[in-house]
């Protein structure tokens, strides 16, 4: 899996592509948000757009993910899932806990100022 | 049409996580289901290994998983076998319940349980054996094709 970031108005704009999966992509994401939560980072969107194939080690790791960031007084959002990650959320109950969106510039308007 | 079967003995890695992923991709194609099951009987393939390689067998070189396939015309069905202490599918949480659903592990049966259409348990001495099957759409459930016209 790959991961890069950018920063628009202040929200982290995380691209992540590719599968994650255990001993893949979840290290790699586990990695990223540790990163930028060190950082001080608080207002991160995961853009999973290009995610291909995720498993349940990977959902494991959004919901650390999301928790961690929670924990530490910032918000974790989801960008642009596709139908498999969309689907696999939605039997594993958890996509009423994250905070999903389709489009990034209301996306990153719906973090708190 | 005759069963087909094909097993695979693998060492305690995810690499044999991934090749049985992959064997169960190629084999759900092959019965004849579309894309979108063959993913998910492969992710339910996924989920089993890693079950086996991770919680079975916790990694051990000297321990292996063995994966049988079977495709009949009615059905694929698939046992993953590890060498480890024992799972008693009865005390497995429910990941859907309120205090597991922001838990980080504990979803791997339940997604088996969601993809597949039978999923059963066998406790080995040592080990655990989970046989999954997914059926044809419009094959019966006791194994003979429907009556054709």
């Amino acid at each position: 899996m790959k991961s890069s970031s950018r920063k628009v108005d202040g929200v982290t704009i995380v691209d992540l592509s590719g599968r994650i999966t255990l001993g893949e992509g979840s290290v790699v994401l586990r990695d990223t948000v540790k990163d930028l939560s060190s950082q001080g980072d608080k207002k991160i969107l995961l853009n999973l757009g290009d995610v291909t194939y995720i498993d349940s080690s990977g959902i494991g790791e959004l919901v650390s993910a999301y928790t961690s960031v929670r924990n530490a007084g910032g918000e974790l959002k989801l960008l642009n899932l596709t139908k498999k990650v969309h689907d696999l959320l939605q039997i594993t109950k958890l996509y009423t806990v994250f905070d999903i969106s389709d489009d990034e510039a209301s996306a990153i308007a719906s973090f708190s100022r | 049409m005759n069963a087909t079967r094909v097993s695979y003995t693998l060492e305690s890695t995810l690499a044999s996580v991934n090749k049985a992923e992959q064997a169960a991709t190629e084999l759900a194609a092959k019965s004849g289901f579309d894309e979108d099951e063959s993913g998910r009987i492969a992710m339910a393939v996924r989920e089993a290994s890693v079950n086996a390689v991770l919680h079975g067998n916790h990694y051990d070189p000297t321990k292996r998983v063995t994966i049988a396939f079977e495709v009949t015309a009615d059905a694929l069905t698939v046992s993953v076998r590890d060498e480890g202490q024992g799972l008693d599918p009865a005390n497995v949480p429910d990941p859907l319940a309120p205090e597991n659903l922001l838990k980080q592990s504990g979803r791997g049966i339940f997604l088996i349980r969601a993809f597949m259409d039978e999923i059963r348990f066998r406790a080995l001495s040592p080990g655990t054996e989970i046989t999954m099957v997914k059926f044809v759409r419009g094959a019966d459930r006791d194994g003979s094709k429907e009556a054709t016209q």
